[in-house]
């Protein structure tokens, strides 16, 4: 079940967003993809959503031909920086969405959907604020929130896109390690975008280093950081 | 020294009663009346004449103008037009809004020209513009006849006038609510399996609900309203024909005033209420309304 990205390209327009960006994720590893601002990391990350479509280039996750899947039915969980949550609706609500919208058959019970609710207010650290919304909530509360919804549909693939951006430094290094916990409890593949390399070392097992579209340097962080192959890479990683 | 003292600490005191954005007293005054005589003249004055002369006689020559049949008959041809044009613009108007504010595509700025065609041009010419389509010397006109169907001088010509006047209200409302609201939460909705008829109806529209409601009412408004092009198409055949504010003008040329502003005092109670009922509807749901727009 490792997901294979193969010379995915892309483009807006005439600018280039994706030249052939290749890396293999192992079942359950969690990999960042590390750059600059239009390096492409975030478009990337979105066509694995499903939220933007590919021009060239083949990703497969197990056996599944994973371009060829709508969104809706390719089961990512996906994080966004402006945590995109339901604003009229309560946290609950919105936590409960991906499991309500379900067809009837695979549909759970009202009360194993309020269970499972409960469940992962408790796994974000947020036990109580079911009743909120979440213009009641901080930044880091929000982005929990965001956490707790994606992950209440069991994907098979977690996509963070600079999840931690909008935050404090202080709210960040506490999610970090709350999103290295879940992710080890849940043993679900993830991808993390993120332009700040010390979040990246710290939190991935793996670490893809993005420059105009494409991989310079893949691998563990200990790795990449004693071995940078491009002069690019050791001066984004000095900076 | 001690008086000093405490003269400063007045002087202050006095000054940071001011704030820095606040204006001095008679600018708000001077502006405060302005708005107020030019609110009273302009707007609340014709009101209440309409009011005034409609009752110039006494409840029961004004209640006698209102229940006469070709009264009536125009009411009903004014509220079914409106029943029939505002939820089709309705439809229309989210799905322009839709399609504007939430996918890229060639055209789109012609599309938007094109949905503010009815405020640009005058009513009158859109009005002829289906006579020009329609009538027995346009287009359609001698093989629609041929056929038995009367679209000029009947209800279906002032539909159509009806629903191209009103058509930007909704539209126009939402366009730049759903563009500030961005895809965001519609791509989450997708990503965590919602179809796209899931999606517009339990995220989209509940974000639109406010100024879907604002648009409908202008829309409605406007529909009972509308005059000019429905004048081309309707024919002014009496009891037929007539929506509500051509009766009025009917009467009035007929020097028939009581006639004339009891219908208007209709027409003008018709519009009140639908403020009413949005102001309602905002009080209501003021806190719901606050959090929609806070985030």
């Amino acid at each position: 079940m490792s997901l294979t990205v193969d010379s995915v390209s892309k483009k807006f327009g005439r600018f280039p967003a994706l030249n052939g960006a290749s890396f293999v994720a192992p079942q359950g590893g969690f990999v960042s993809l590390l750059g600059p601002s239009g390096s492409g990391k975030t478009t990337l990350l979105r066509i694995l959503g499903g939220l933007e479509f590919a021009d060239g280039g083949s990703v497969r996750f197990a056996d599944l031909n994973w371009l060829d899947m709508p969104a809706r039915t390719r089961n990512a969980g996906f994080v966004f920086q402006q945590y995109a949550l339901f604003k009229h609706m309560t946290v609950a609500d919105n936590i409960a969405f991906g499991l309500r919208v379900r067809p009837r058959h695979k549909r759970p019970s009202k009360g194993d959907i309020q269970n499972r609710v409960k469940q992962l207010l408790d796994l974000v650290q947020l036990p109580g604020l079911d009743a909120r919304y979440p213009s009641q909530l901080s930044g880091g509360q929000r982005q929990r929130v965001a956490l707790a919804r994606a992950l209440a549909i069991e994907p098979r693939m977690l996509l963070l896109d600079e999840p931690f951006g909008a935050l404090d430094a202080k709210v960040r290094k506490e999610l970090r390690a709350d999103l290295r916990r879940i992710h080890d409890h849940a043993g679900v593949t993830t991808i993390f975008v993120t332009h700040d390399q010390e979040e990246a070392f710290a939190v991935a097992d793996l670490v893809a280093v993005m420059k105009d579209g494409r991989i310079e340097q893949y691998g563990t962080p200990a790795e990449v950081r004693r071995n940078p192959r491009t002069a690019f890479v050791s001066e984004f990683l000095s900076a | 020294m001690s008086a000093l003292f405490k003269n400063g600490r007045s002087g202050l005191r006095q000054r940071s009663f001011r704030k820095p954005t606040e204006d001095p007293i008679w600018l708000k005054a001077l502006l405060g009346t302005l708005a107020i005589g030019f609110i009273a003249v302009l707007l609340l004055l014709p009101l209440a004449l309409v009011f005034k002369e409609a009752l110039a006689h006494g409840l029961s020559p004004f209640w006698a103008a209102m229940i006469e049949p070709d009264s009536l008959a125009a009411v009903r041809l004014s509220l079914t037009a409106a029943a029939i044009a505002v939820p089709l613009n309705t439809v229309f108007g989210i799905a322009a809004a839709w399609s504007i504010a939430k996918f890229d595509f060639r055209g789109k700025t012609f599309l938007v020209t094109l949905i503010d065609l009815p405020f640009s041009v005058s009513p009158v010419v859109s009005g002829l513009i289906y006579v020009l389509v329609f009538g027995m010397q346009g287009w359609l006109g001698p093989s629609l006849a041929d056929h038995n169907i009367h679209i000029l001088f009947a209800l279906p010509g002032i539909v159509l006038a009806t629903i191209f006047v009103t058509f930007p209200f909704v539209a126009r409302e939402l366009i730049p609510l759903m563009t500030d609201q961005g895809r965001d939460e519609e791509e989450a909705a997708a990503t965590l399996g919602a179809t796209g008829f899931q999606t517009f109806l339990r995220v989209t529209l509940p974000n639109i609900k406010w100024g879907l409601l604002y648009g409908v009412l202008l829309c409605n408004a406007r529909a009972l309203g509308e005059f000019g092009a429905v004048s081309v198409v309707s024919g002014h055949i009496r009891g037929v024909t007539n929506t509500m504010p051509l009766h009025v003008e009917l009467l009035y040329n007929n020097y028939d005033y009581v006639g004339a502003f009891a219908v208007a005092a209709l027409l003008a109670m018709l519009a009140l209420v639908t403020l009413v009922l949005k102001t309602l509807l905002e009080w209501r749901y003021a806190d719901e309304l606050a959090a929609s727009h806070r985030h």
